[in-house]
């Protein structure tokens, strides 16, 4: 943390002490010498001067002001032997530097927070520091995302949290842990990622598809988890959070402990715990939302300049009750909800969780292996498992009462090698492939007709990218990737279903057995996805770039877009997949311009993605039952074009002033039927004012105000016959809530107990004036209100 | 060379994972909790012909509306005893789910909505054990001559007692049917 703190004071210190009488320049790149790749964080130091400047991402460095004459360097970077240079500056002067790497080698050795690279060169890319994240060590990855302009979340209730970027979500977000692409069922609205954020240190999202290293189907963007890399040397430290909070009237634990060793041993361990009860509304209790979690994560490996291994384990295991209020019987039971303004049912608090509710699960075991060879590039390999287990309680009767309306078991097998090429200065290839086993099961115990079925599935994936710089200003990156998915599944149809959806004309060969009213089917569907990206970067100065990239992206339905078949109660309606559906195409063109000076930073990021054949869900129509009528909901393709704008800023005032601000615009429409598409984000801008005094303990203060606009453009209401009022009656299913304003209040001081023992104390207040508000984008939003407020009282012990 | 290595362990892994999985087919759920089928029998207490109200939907949530049937027309200024069966007959042999709404009578409770322009009026004639009403059997009045509909909701996890409205008694719905019926 004091590295960190030491670079960033003379980051700073370098704007601070522009001289103005002297014209000359020393400018440069400081390069490790035994490949030639940028160092970054390195610090270049005017002995005589007393003038400092870090390295940017590129290894680049500039200082201005600097008088005629000769003067001693000193370069020193955390893990390079500090050096010593003679220079002579005369007017403009280029120097390159290189220093020898001698305790690690970069990539692997990515020190501390701020200082990681960027994964893609030329897309838009913002990131959450370990500070921030440990803000969020009470809620969820979710939470902590929306402080990025652009992500917004669908939620369930406030416990069920999905990012969503700019506007898309689900299996159009990927969640990249650590280096393994999550497979925890994010297909379902009400699927949170099963991952405790505790674990990370590092959130970043990268908008789009760009990122082809990873993955091409990324059509909204992609989430990367990372951990902090350990630095080769003989340490034991650790920290422990502690969160309490006022809402919901628990809180969480977290702790975490690292052990280095000189040889370039490591071992890391981390363990988290959360209970909360009810959580509240502005006027009542939200029955039946509490929660539980636990996390562990535990970590080992060895690395070295040449060579390296890790291997890492994590269990995630989550029980969340869902808003009692939201199971619904029939749509006359939704019309009551939605008409009635407060939730059917409130009882007092408890922290126990009845039903609705889920259990998930999931097991991740990683291992890892590099290999550098001099003078060529660097070869990676790596195998991990996933197991994701999933159950869903339901308000069941009888002998069922107890037993869960879905079971589903997801189990994936990955491996996946590449290669990198970074001999030449300028010059940077990586080519690598994957496959991929992934079974579900579900078990059928349940007595519950299967919502999706059994399938075994198969990908293989291969990519090359490639980046080039050119004149130390300019870059340019491109990539190509192909992926083949194969699904084979095994589903039971109602044989009215079968034939209501046309399936027994199109599909005959998947029949295997017909069971009088239900068939037994064999759909097996391949997928071809070709993926590509290009864009370029130009370097303004030491501060500021402008970015430009182009991404293609396909992606192939999942399983719920092609199997869903079945009720689902906490939205009354019956939601029908598509066996016809195929892949959807994503084009998608950004522009991004930062600037991040010590005084004032922008960021400003527009974009339009047009996606051909985009899978929707929509309301269709009505089906009647003996329980009454339920609104039908099937997936579609359609063409879409989504457009919008990310802002965001910073303006430091005075020395202890500053303030923040985010805006951010999305805009979706449906083209072939001329509308807007349904779950497109409001506009939403938030503005903070941040008081600092570091002499006081590091004291901060800050109040943050979040406006959310109406979402005035939404698809428009569906008409349904209800029993009830033995008429047809407008379900306002898509009409948007009201606009809403919210206040947040955090502050904070830390103490230094002892030389290795710091305490960092925080106190938050969100919803500071207690605003009764519904949000669009929460699925609850039909029965109750949102969270009142919540105060949270946060301590952290670094050690 | 290890990369071919892993590679080659990779795709004996997933030969191995496969061929254990998928010789055998899945089993099918036969949902035990639908109620596929409701039978109002209504005994005009003068003697004579019982009518019959009937909805029948064998594919439970599936595509097909549910068939509704009426045996026929009530008697002007007649009293009715009226019994409920709710069948599973997605089973053979057919499971009889009145039972299982009676063992559980404090969490259920039958209401019968009659449109304005039907006359004639329902009261409820079984109880559960606390003694408020179940109504898997109740007594109907037919009034004076006039068509209408009569609507029986089945509702489960109810406030009880309530007033009688549905309203009132919230809970989730098992049941919602909605009859034509003529009193000549």
């Amino acid at each position: 943390m004091k590295v960190v703190l030491a670079l960033l004071l003379s980051f700073l210190a370098y704007h601070v002490s522009h001289g103005q009488e002297c014209r000359g320049v020393l400018y440069g790149r400081v390069l490790d010498f035994h490949n030639q790749t940028p160092l970054v964080g390195a610090t270049v130091y005017i002995l005589e001067l007393e003038k400092a400047v870090l390295t940017d991402f590129e290894g680049r460095y500039r200082i201005d002001g600097v008088c005629h004459g000769n003067y001693q360097i000193e370069l020193s970077h955390p893990l390079c032997r500090t050096l010593l240079f003679e220079v002579e500056i005369q007017g403009s002067t280029e120097r390159d530097f290189q220093m020898e790497h001698h305790l690690e080698e970069l990539e692997e050795v990515q020190v501390v927070g701020e200082l990681l690279p960027d994964l893609t060169k030329t897309a838009q890319e913002q990131r959450l520091a370990t500070k921030t994240l440990e803000n969020y060590s009470g809620g969820t990855l979710g939470d902590a995302l929306r402080e990025i302009s652009g992500v917004s979340t669908l939620k369930t209730g406030s416990n069920i949290v999905k990012p969503s970027i700019n506007g898309l979500t689900g299996s159009r977000v990927l969640i990249l842990n650590d280096g393994v692409r999550m497979q925890d069922m994010e297909w379902g609205d009400e699927h949170a990622p099963n991952l405790d954020i505790n674990s990370a240190d590092q959130v970043s999202v990268i908008k789009g598809p760009a990122a082809l290293k990873y993955a091409g189907d990324a059509i909204g963007g992609l989430v990367v988890v990372e951990r902090e890399r350990v630095a080769v040397g003989d340490s034991l430290f650790g920290k422990t959070l502690m969160t309490l909070m006022s809402n919901g009237r628990g809180g969480n634990i977290s702790t975490e402990m690292t052990r280095t060793y000189k040889s370039g041993w490591y071992l890391n361990g981390q363990a988290s715990f959360k209970r909360l009860g009810d959580r509240e509304a502005p006027d009542y209790i939200l029955s039946n939302t509490g929660m539980q979690d636990a996390g562990l994560s535990l970590h080992a490996g060895k690395r070295s300049l040449n060579q390296g291994w890790d291997v890492d384990y994590s269990y995630y295991q989550a029980d969340i009750a869902i808003l009692r209020a939201s199971h619904i019987g029939n749509v006359d039971d939704l019309i009551k909800s939605i008409n009635s303004g407060v939730p059917s049912v409130i009882e007092p608090f408890t922290y126990e969780l009845g039903v609705p509710r889920q259990e998930v699960s999931h097991h991740l075991g990683k291992a890892n292996y590099y290999l550098r060879i001099k003078g060529v590039g660097k070869w990676t390999a790596q195998y991990d498992f996933q197991n994701n287990r999933r159950f869903e309680y339901d308000v069941r009767v009888g002998a069922d009462r107890d037993k869960p309306a879905i079971d589903l078991e997801l189990t994936t097998h990955t491996v996946m090698t590449d290669f990198t090429w970074d001999a030449s200065s300028n010059l940077e290839l990586q080519a690598g492939v994957l496959g991929r086993y992934q079974n579900n099961f579900a078990n059928p115990e349940t007595g519950v007709r299967r919502l999706i079925p059994d399938y075994d599935k198969y990908d293989f994936g291969a990519f090359l990218i490639g980046e080039y710089r050119f004149k130390d200003y300019w870059l340019f990156e491109a990539g190509l990737r192909y992926d083949y998915n194969q699904i084979d599944a095994l589903k039971f149809y109602r044989t009215s279903r079968w034939e209501e959806r046309g399936y027994d004309e199109d599909f005959p060969q998947f029949v295997v057995e017909d069971l009088g009213s239900q068939l037994l089917t064999n759909p097996v569907f391949e997928y071809h996805n070709f993926s590509a990206s290009a864009g370029m970067r130009f370097t303004l100065d030491a501060v500021s770039d402008i970015r430009a990239n182009y991404a293609l992206g396909q992606r192939p339905p999942n399983p719920s877009e092609l199997f869903s078949d079945g009720l689902h109660h906490s939205a009354a309606r019956i939601e029908l997949g598509d066996l016809r559906i195929a892949n959807e195409t994503s084009h998608r063109i950004s522009l991004a311009y930062n600037r991040n000076g010590d005084r004032w930073g922008i960021t400003v990021e527009p974009y339009l993605n047009y996606i051909k054949d985009f899978i929707l869900l929509e309301p269709t129509g009505v089906e009647f039952t003996i329980r009454g009528a339920f609104p039908v909901w099937s997936y579609r393709q359609t063409d879409a074009r989504l457009a919008g704008l990310d802002l965001s800023g910073y303006f430091q005032w005075s020395e202890n002033w500053e303030s923040r601000h985010h805006f951010s615009l999305t805009k979706g429409n449906d083209l072939d039927q001329n509308q807007p598409l349904i779950n497109i984000p409001a506009p939403i801008t938030r503005n903070a004012l941040a008081f600092t005094k570091p002499q006081w303990h590091q004291f901060e203060i800050s109040l943050e105000s979040t406006y959310v606009f109406r979402q005035n453009e939404t698809p428009p209401n569906i008409f349904v016959f209800s029993p009830s009022e033995q008429e047809l009656v407008e379900l306002e299913i898509n009409t948007p809530p009201d606009a809403y304003h919210l206040l947040d209040l955090r502050a904070g001081m830390e103490f230094a107990l002892s030389e290795t023992l710091v305490l960092n104390t925080g106190l938050a207040i969100e919803n500071l004036v207690n605003t009764n508000y519904r949000e669009y984008l929460n699925r609850n939003r039909y029965f109750a209100d949102d969270l009142g407020r919540n105060v949270i009282l946060q301590l952290k012990l670094y050690y | 060379m290890k990369t071919i290595k892993l590679l080659s362990l990779f795709t004996a892994a997933i030969l191995a994972l496969n061929s254990c999985s998928s010789d055998d087919d899945p089993e099918p759920v036969n949902e035990e909790e639908v109620i596929t089928t409701m039978t109002i029998t209504l005994v005009p207490q003068s003697g004579g012909a019982p009518i019959q109200l009937e909805s029948r939907d064998l594919d439970g949530d599936g595509p097909n509306p549910p068939e509704i049937t009426v045996s026929g027309n009530f008697s002007a200024r007649t009293l009715y005893t009226g019994s409920i069966v709710l069948l599973n007959e997605t089973e053979t042999p057919a499971e009889n789910i009145t039972t299982e709404v009676e063992e559980e009578a404090e969490e259920h409770q039958f209401f019968y909505t009659l449109s304005p322009s039907l006359s004639g009026s329902t009261e409820y004639i079984n109880v559960d054990g606390d003694g408020n009403p179940l109504g898997t059997e109740f007594a109907f009045s037919a009034g004076d001559e006039s068509t209408g509909t009569m609507t029986f909701t089945l509702r489960h996890d109810l406030k009880k007692p309530n007033d009688g409205t549905l309203s009132d008694a919230g809970g989730e719905t098992d049941i919602a049917q909605t009859f034509d019926v003529v009193i000549e």
